[in-house]
Formats: C-alpha cells, structure tokens, sequence
C-alpha cells in the first residue's frame, strides 16, 4: 500500500503517525509528485497535520535525542524515495521499542541510512565552502547554487552565524527558492521565471559593487599564485571540486 | 596589472611552501561582528595540485635579512621583493571573507629590519582585524624566533593558531643550510606559547572571562628530502615536539627544489618526494590515532619507510602472529590494526555485532577496503584455515590489485638477446 503526501517533512511524519493509527506496516511512503495512480496500486493520501507531525519527531528526540532525531530530517532532504523507505522502517522499529536500531550497521535498512545520511551531510558541507558571494552596489552579499540534494535549509544556519552583520541571499535555482537574511531575520523567497532565467547572467540584472569585480580578479589571482606547479595533481584536483561545482566558482572561471 | 594585484601575486607565491591549511580547532564564536572560526575548518576551494585553499595565505613581505638556502625568499635569491601595508591585508581579508572565498588569513613574513620590528607590523595586522573590523574569522599567525615575550604574548590574544617552522628536522641540517639559524630559536617560543595557553586555560578553568589565547594551538613544519635524514629520525623529531610543545599538527613538506646555487640542495627540476611525504603522513596518523607506538613502525634497524605498501600493512606483514583478527569478538584497538579497515568502519563493526554475528557480505557493504581486509580478518563465515598465512603471497596479492598512481607504468625495455 503506498500512503502518499505533499513532499513536506511533516508530510512524511504522518505516513508514520498513520501507520499506527491503522496498523498499517507495510506502507510506502511516497509523494504526490512521484507517485502514479493506476488501477493496480493501492494507495491512501496523507493529510499533513502539524501537530501529528509535531508528536513525532518528539517521540524521536525522546528516543534519540534531539540531535539524532535531527538525522531523519537530513535523510528526508536526499529526496531518494529509497531513504524514506529505510527511514520510514527504522522508525517503525524505533516506536515499537527498538531504541538501538540506529547502530545496527549489518542490516540493509540501517546500513542505507547511515550512507544516505552521510552523502547528505557530505553536499552541505561542501555547499558551506563552495557558495560564493557577490557583492550588489545596495549592499547584498548573494549566491547562486545547485545543490544535489535539498541542503540549503541545513546551511541556512552556518551562513546566519558567520555573516551575522550582512545582509545575504542564497539561491537554489534547482529547486526555485532561496533564503535572504536581513541581519535580523531570515525568510523564504521565491522569483519569478523571468528573474530566474536571468539568474546565470546576475551580473546584469543586479548592480554590482564598483568594487566586486576587482576582488573576484584578486580571488583568481591568488588561486593560480598559490599553486606549486611541481606537485600538479589534476586527479585529486577533481576528485575534491568535482566539475559539476566549477560553474559557481569564480576561480573556475 | 594592478599594483596590490601584483603584490597579491608575489606574496601568495613565496607563502605557498608552507603547507599547513588548517582552520579548524578554534573556539572563537561570532559576536555581533562577521565570521566564526568553525570547530571543523573548511576547505573552500583546491588548487590544480590537490591542496585545499582555505586561508589567505600571504607574506607580509618577502623582502628578508636571512639567507636560508631552502627558502624562496633569501636574501641572494634575485626575484621581485613587495611588501603590503597593514590596511591592504585587513582590506583583502574581510573582502575574500565576507564573498565566502576563505575561512581566514595565515600570515607570515620574511624578517625585515629585525625580528620585533617584523613581529610589530604582524600584531598591528591581527589586532585591527579583531578590534576594528570585528573580525571572528580563523587567523593563523607566525610567531617571528627572536620577538619579545610581550610581542609574542599579545598576538596570542587575537590569533586563532600559531606556528613556527622547524624546516630541517636535524640541527646538523639546518646548520649546513642555514648557518643562521639553529633549533634552539625554535624552542624557546613553542615553549613560551604553549606555557601561555596553559596558563590560560588553567585560569579559564576558574572564571568564564578569560580572554581566547591561541585556542587552536601550534603547529610546526618539517621539510623531507632537502637533506639526508631517514624517516626514523624525522619522525623521532616529530613525536618529540609533539611531546614537549603539545602541538597539534607537524607538517610534513616533500622539498621543492628552488635553488640551483647550492650544490647541497637536490637541484631545480628534481620531482619532489611526494610518495615519501604521503608515508610520513600515514605514520604520523597511525601514531596519533591508531594507538601505535613509532617503535613497531621504525626502529634503528629499519630506518625507512617502505614506499610500495602504506605503513600498518607494512607492519601487518611483519607481524602474521597477530591475524586473523576475528571481526565479531576483537577489540576495537585490534580492528583498528587491520589494513583496510579505518576508524569509522571499526567503530560501525562494534556496534553493529551486538545484533548478531556479521557476514562477509554485511562487510562488504560498510565501506572497507574488503580486498585489502580479507587476508587479516575473520568473519562469521570465513572458512578456517591452518597456520599462519603466508605474507609474502598476501603481499603479492594486495599490490596485484593495487592501482597506484606512482607504479611504474612501462615496463622495463626488454633485452634483445
């Protein structure tokens, strides 16, 4: 039986709020946009409720700890419908008083959570360095990125931290939102089609800072000054900074 | 070309032979200004020889009253000199910063006019960073040998890391290279920053306001191949500053030939001994965090390391009394000793044996070098075997399957009769 709902986080917690409301264990969760009604395929929509959602994840913390019960949001955001399968079962073991499941790394399930988890992780770390900032004449620090998986709400946090006293605007034009900080808060923002399309040639549709071209020439600059031609390694090169990034780093450029 | 882009060029240039890239380890929480020195660093970007960038990694100037035969930036060597101004570093710092292009500055400086003198313009750097730009980014700061005690001790306040470069890890090296110089000018301000941060933290033990002093320690860099030390007395030094200054890193540097005018020094154009210093850095591992002691690595009787098969499967071979390590009952400190399998996989393997008896096919999956693994460990369903194996053969067959890059590719010209 699929159970499907909207492709929100809460979404997914109460496939398995509902699971045990029904008794229904052999559930797969799947969302609205994925998932192909036909004849053949028994299926039952999800309706997301926060306060369902809200008593699972707490039922989680109770178990895990807030910060491993944080570790399902992250597999949730690989958007890989086989990692909510596995993380859908892990927690139906998790409730039904299984509280060790977690390290149990000779099971499939575990094993496919804990590489999901880690290649996620993996995508945000890499997103904390390769996000670059320009620099536009009213004073937003913005970028552009494209991450593989849905990370920009695990970077959100860093970026506010750090750049605490500017304002910025992240973009992840694959999945068509970003986040702005004002220096007080930060928010969801989505653009038009039209200001999307123009994303990739930001330069002209935003004014940037008389000085930002200059610093992006120094940043290449120091890039080629600081490397030992003795030692080129293109191999390892690439292995680190995968081509798939070099669009959005100006020292790629 | 612009003049600071020009300046920009020569400085990052003469800082690149100092490897240490770190950013992590520091403390230091954004308060109310811009950055936070992160716990893990961050790599921002790697340059085309596979090294991460992620300081901004300059000289103050190159201009220098030494002449160390190994450095760039000696004395006789005729190339352009520049110097920045302290308002250009803390301009281009906080610029790269705030565009997320760097997780902060390392900044070192050949010796003008003397040591305080030099020691002087650094602090004005790292203060204005701190007080005026409210700067909480990492910065990595060299301490100049032969600077005051008070110099030295207020830039501890505002740096995040320090260090000083050991170069040549014997004091009969340094004194043929650099009659300048000896150890000793090393030791003396390891040890006065390492009190320091003692002292600091004693005290910070006390009361939550004592101010950061060094919160991501020292660190020192040693340079491989420029003269003939074996790797047993490279890495007795090594244990030995980590021992005494309770560093956090020793760097291992392969020696790039830059000097043609010294008949000592390999000559330019000689490939550095990358394989070598890649070794170093596996022992240096294995001694920090597999539990080994560098005696079952090195000894007097066996002074290099071997450059075909990496350092623990090297002691591995040596040692066919203590495998097969059986996977289900060892100890976490015996997994650990296994070739092929690392720290994360034998901290994933004891947990995960506590729900059942593990497979070759459940390893397999965990993310080990199985083919490497396979002749040291037993799993549930290995088959048994009698007597000891027979590590010439395992040998064989582990660097059958090897790729390294550094294996000789063409095959040795065959003769004609």
């Amino acid at each position: 039986m699929y159970y499907v709902f909207d492709g929100s986080y809460a979404g997914f917690l109460c496939v398995v709020f509902e699971s045990f409301e029904r008794k229904a264990f052999d559930t797969i969760p799947i969302t609205a946009s994925v998932f192909q009604s036909d004849f053949f395929r028994e299926h039952r929509e999800v309706l997301t409720d926060a306060m369902k959602a809200k008593r699972v994840q707490q039922g989680l913390a109770r178990r895990l700890g807030e910060e491993r019960a944080r570790d399902f949001f992250r597999v949730f955001l690989s958007e890989d419908p086989q990692a909510w399968l596995s993380a859908y079962k892990i927690m139906l073991q998790l409730f039904r008083g299984d509280t060790g499941i977690l390290g149990n790394y000779g099971d499939t399930d575990v094993l496919y959570f804990a590489q999901t988890l880690k290649k996620v992780d993996r995508e945000r770390h890499r997103w904390k360095a390769f996000t670059r900032f320009s620099k536009s004449n009213d004073g937003l620090y913005f970028a552009v990125i494209e991450p593989d998986y849905n990370v920009l709400p695990l970077v959100t946090g860093f970026f506010r931290k750090r750049y605490a006293d500017q304002a910025w605007l992240i973009y992840d034009v694959s999945r068509h939102y970003g986040i702005a900080y004002d220096t007080r808060s930060v928010s969801e923002v989505q653009m038009t089609k039209e200001e999307e399309i123009a994303l990739p040639q930001v330069s002209i549709t935003i004014l940037l800072d008389e000085r930002d071209a200059f610093f992006q020439r120094l940043w290449q600059q120091y890039f080629k000054s600081t490397n030992i031609e003795a030692r080129k390694n293109l191999k390892l090169h690439l292995q680190h900074v995968p081509k798939r990034y070099w669009k959005y780093l100006p020292e790629k450029q | 070309m612009d003049r600071i882009e020009e300046k920009l060029k020569i400085l990052a240039d003469a800082a690149k032979y100092d490897v240490s890239c770190s950013s992590g380890g520091s403390t230091r929480k954004n308060t109310g200004g811009v950055g936070d020195a992160s716990v893990s660093g961050i790599c921002h970007t790697y340059t085309e020889d596979g090294r991460c960038v992620s300081l901004l990694k300059i000289l103050l100037t190159n201009h220098c009253i030494f002449d160390c035969a190994f450095c760039v930036s000696r004395k006789s060597n005729d190339i352009k000199r520049a110097a920045f101004t302290v308002e250009e570093v803390v301009d281009l710092t906080m610029n790269f910063y705030r565009r997320n292009f760097i997780e902060g500055l390392f900044l070192s400086s050949g010796i003008f006019k003397n040591a305080d003198f030099t020691m002087e313009r650094l602090l004005r750097i790292v203060k204005k960073l701190r007080t005026e730009e409210r700067y909480n980014g990492y910065i990595h700061l060299k301490t100049i040998p032969g600077a005051s005690a008070e110099l030295v001790k207020e830039a501890g306040l505002y740096a995040d890391r320090m260090s000083i470069n050991l170069e040549l890890p014997t004091e009969a090296g340094l004194k043929m290279l650099a009659p300048e110089k000896d150890h000793e000018s090393v030791k003396k301000p390891l040890a006065l920053v390492n009190d320091q941060i003692k002292a600091y933290r004693e005290e910070g033990a006390l009361s939550r306001y004592v101010p950061h002093f060094v919160p991501a320690g020292q660190s020192t860099q040693l340079v491989v191949g420029a003269t003939p030390e074996t790797d047993y007395e490279i890495m007795n030094v090594a244990q030995t500053f980590y021992k005494d200054y309770q560093l956090k890193r020793v760097y291992y540097s392969g020696y790039i030939p830059i000097n043609n005018n010294n008949t000592l020094l390999p000559s330019v154009g000689t490939a550095p001994p990358l394989l070598r210093e890649n070794r170093l850095y596996q022992t240096d591992w294995l001694l920090r965090f597999y539990d080994f002691r560098l005696e079952e690595i090195l000894d007097a009787g066996h002074t290099q390391l071997d450059l075909d098969i990496d350092p623990k499967l090297s002691w591995a071979l040596r040692h066919p009394e203590f495998f097969p390590v059986d996977i289900n009952v060892a100890a976490y400190k015996s997994i650990i000793r296994i070739p092929g399998i690392g720290r994360q996989s034998a901290t994933k393997i004891v947990q995960a044996r506590q729900f059942g008896r593990l497979h070759e096919y459940q390893l397999r999956k965990m993310g080990i070098a199985f083919n490497r693994a396979r002749h040291f460990m037993r799993c549930a369903d290995t088959p048994i075997t009698l007597g000891h194996l027979c590590m010439a053969k395992v040998k064989s067959l582990i660097l059958e399957q090897a790729h390294s890059k550094y294996q000789n590719k063409t095959p040795a010209q065959l003769s004609l009769f």
